[in-house]
């Protein structure tokens, strides 16, 4: 049942002389939800970068599925700079860049929303769909394809139902209201077909009403598409309702990892992050 | 499914109107009449325009190549196509250059004369755009990396040296180095432009609501949330430039037709500037804006404004005023003055059909 789906190992990356994510060491189990958390500039967004191939990491290796599908050790100057630990246990070179990463299985959604400004909503899930695309140029140019784009289409039509944006298909991604564009960015990454979503701050600028909707849209989810879910948030409701275990960074080292229970009690996340209240 | 078949009616009828036109025009005046220039030029224009649009509209690369693939094509066209008794006139400095073959003559060989010179005429246009494609493919290996300004400097810079090498006498046995290809075929007909650059165009139609047309626009509006959505951004790219330097290849062999002279020296980066106006005028990322405005750009300045350069202009008689250059003067003005009044071109990103139904939207407003 706990088959290891995300396995980051050793992984530090080196920006000059800093060092963002210091030998980060993480596992998630298929169908988890779990949550990295931390004070602003733990890491936690390069974290998710070096997942997804946007950054390549100093050191360290990602498995996926099994697979090693990430794996770097210090090259060139960054060798006599180098800071962090494990360095000469890695000799190979993985660097899928991020959309390779993304047909693997993984899909993401971004801190400021990125969505495609001048497409409306149906296209902007229909494009996440392109990946999954089998016909070539021509076949797609000559309508060779209309049993595939169809069923695409059907398909989002379906993903946009389930995630409750269907009446506004056909509006601009933009004229939506801040929650539903956060709705949407999940849809579409839902579209890609993954097998791990990430979600980087997906309650961010929510007020505690929306906030309450995408929890149980993200518990929702993550049983319909059988899904393993790994975000970054600091919401700490959010955090504490739906994760099954949390991972704590602070500057950029894993200062702790347990089910939310482990963490709220201990000392050095609260030292470090979540702090007590005034009449507690 | 509603809205696709307004489309398609709309297509349809707009179609039969534009064959209609350009068959009645052909019928009523001879081939050399300013009106039939016109429509060559301007059908040519459009197409070369459509394909930059692809490129710097839909996909979002700044490149400024599209005079060097235009000169590819019109090379490559002349060189097939000038019928074999008159290269040694052609190439008279060259012994009759180094290509004893015309594409036209070998297919009226055994397709009939009129047949097989259409299909050779057609298939020096393909041979020009696949070079075009080929060396789109060539430099876009390096080029492709850079971004925004980087890339058009790269591109233009691209389009001069190939502008300098076809002029080059070491070439000349192929390209007749500086001097003039000339006495090749063309067709009579301005219905035979329309027909071919709208087939064209209609591919890019295709190509741009297909699947690969919606990931190009993904790229535009945001490479990085593209790429994380599995878009392979160095695919897609390379796919977008080869697929429009194809179509601006076959545009060059289309204007080398309407000139009825090849120069290299014509294929200066004055005419990117040119097709990029229009590109502008028309509106960045719409065909039909791209379309409308070479039409509106060739008709004002080959005929509406050339009475500014020779002396008459609506019936004013000012020869002192209206003398050469004067035209380009005015027309700088005109351009400015869309500019400044229509910030994102004509038509913006919006396509014809989509005017129509925002009018009847806006009609039905009121009511409800």
């Amino acid at each position: 049942m706990s088959e290891t789906i995300l396995k980051v190992e050793n992984v530090t990356m080196q920006f000059g002389g800093v060092v963002a994510v210091d030998n980060l060491n993480l596992e998630i189990n298929k169908g988890e939800i779990v949550a990295l958390i931390g004070p602003n500039g733990a890491g936690k967004t390069t974290a998710f970068n070096v997942v997804t191939g946007v950054y390549q990491p100093t050191n360290g290796a990602v498995w996926f599925q099994g697979e090693k599908i990430i794996e770097n050790h210090p090259q060139g100057k960054m060798k006599s700079q180098y800071k962090g630990q494990h360095a000469g246990e890695y000799a190979h070179v993985l660097a899928p860049t991020p959309d390779k990463v993304t047909r693997l299985g993984m899909a993401r959604t971004f801190q400021n929303i990125r969505l495609w400004k001048s497409q409306t909503v149906f296209d902007n899930v229909l494009i996440a769909k392109h990946c999954r695309t089998t016909s070539n140029v021509f076949s797609a140019t000559f309508r060779l394809n209309r049993k595939e784009e169809a069923a695409q289409r059907a398909n989002v039509q379906e993903l946009l139902e389930t995630v409750g944006l269907a009446d506004v298909k056909d509006e601009l991604a933009t004229s939506l209201p801040y929650g539903k564009q956060r709705r949407l960015e999940i849809a579409r990454a839902l579209a890609a077909e993954p097998q791990l979503l990430l979600l980087d701050e997906p309650a961010a600028g929510m007020n505690p009403q929306e906030t309450e909707e995408l929890t149980a849209f993200i518990g929702d989810i993550r049983d319909r598409f059988h899904l393993t879910v790994f975000l970054i948030e600091h919401h700490m409701n959010l955090v504490m309702n739906i994760s099954e275990r949390i991972y704590v960074l602070d500057f950029g080292k894993t200062i702790a990892h347990g089910t939310p229970a482990e963490i709220q009690s201990n000392k050095r996340v609260i030292d470090a992050y979540l702090g007590v209240t005034e009449d507690a | 499914m509603k809205k696709q078949n307004q489309n398609l009616v709309f297509l349809a009828v707009l179609l039969v109107v534009i064959l209609g036109a350009s068959i009645a025009v052909d019928a009523a005046l001879p081939s050399y009449h300013i009106a039939i220039k016109v429509i060559k030029k301007a059908t040519v224009y459009a197409l070369v325009a459509v394909s930059m649009n692809l490129l710097n509209g839909f996909t979002g690369l700044f490149s400024l190549g599209q005079a060097g693939f235009m000169l590819l094509g019109a090379f490559s066209y002349g060189v097939l196509t000038i019928p074999v008794d008159k290269r040694a006139g052609v190439y008279q400095y060259f012994d009759g250059g180094a290509i004893k073959f015309s594409l036209p003559e070998v297919f009226a060989g055994f397709l009939g004369d009129s047949l097989g010179s259409v299909v050779g005429m057609l298939a020096a246009l393909l041979v020009g755009g696949l070079l075009a494609a080929l060396m789109a493919w060539l430099i876009g290996l390096p080029v492709l990396r850079l971004k925004s300004d980087y890339l058009a400097i790269a591109t233009l810079g691209f389009a001069e040296i190939l502008r300098a090498f076809f002029q080059w006498n070491a070439l000349g046995p192929i390209t007749n180095g500086s001097n003039l290809l000339k006495s090749y075929p063309d067709f009579a007909h301005a219905t035979s432009y329309i027909i071919l650059a709208g087939a064209l165009v209609a591919l890019i139609l295709l190509l741009i609501n297909s699947t690969y047309g919606r990931a190009f626009k993904a790229i535009r509006d945001d490479e990085v949330a593209a790429e994380a959505m599995g878009i392979n951004l160095a695919k897609h790219k390379r796919m977008a430039f080869i697929i429009s330097s194809f179509f601006a290849g076959v545009g060059g062999g289309m204007l080398a037709m309407y000139n009825g002279t090849i120069a290299a020296a014509s294929f200066k980066s004055t005419m990117t500037y040119e097709i990029l106006l229009i590109v502008v005028i028309g509106g960045i990322g719409s065909i039909s804006g791209s379309i409308i405005a070479s039409f509106l750009y060739i008709f004002s300045s080959e005929w509406l404004l050339r009475g500014l350069d020779s002396g008459v202009f609506l019936g004013i008689e000012a020869p002192g005023v209206f003398k050469n250059g004067f035209r380009m003067a005015v027309f700088s003005v005109i351009i400015m003055v869309i500019v400044l009044f229509f910030r994102k071109g004509l038509m913006g990103d919006k396509e014809l059909p989509d005017l129509l139904r925002l009018r009847s939207r806006r009609k039905e407003a009121p009511s409800k």
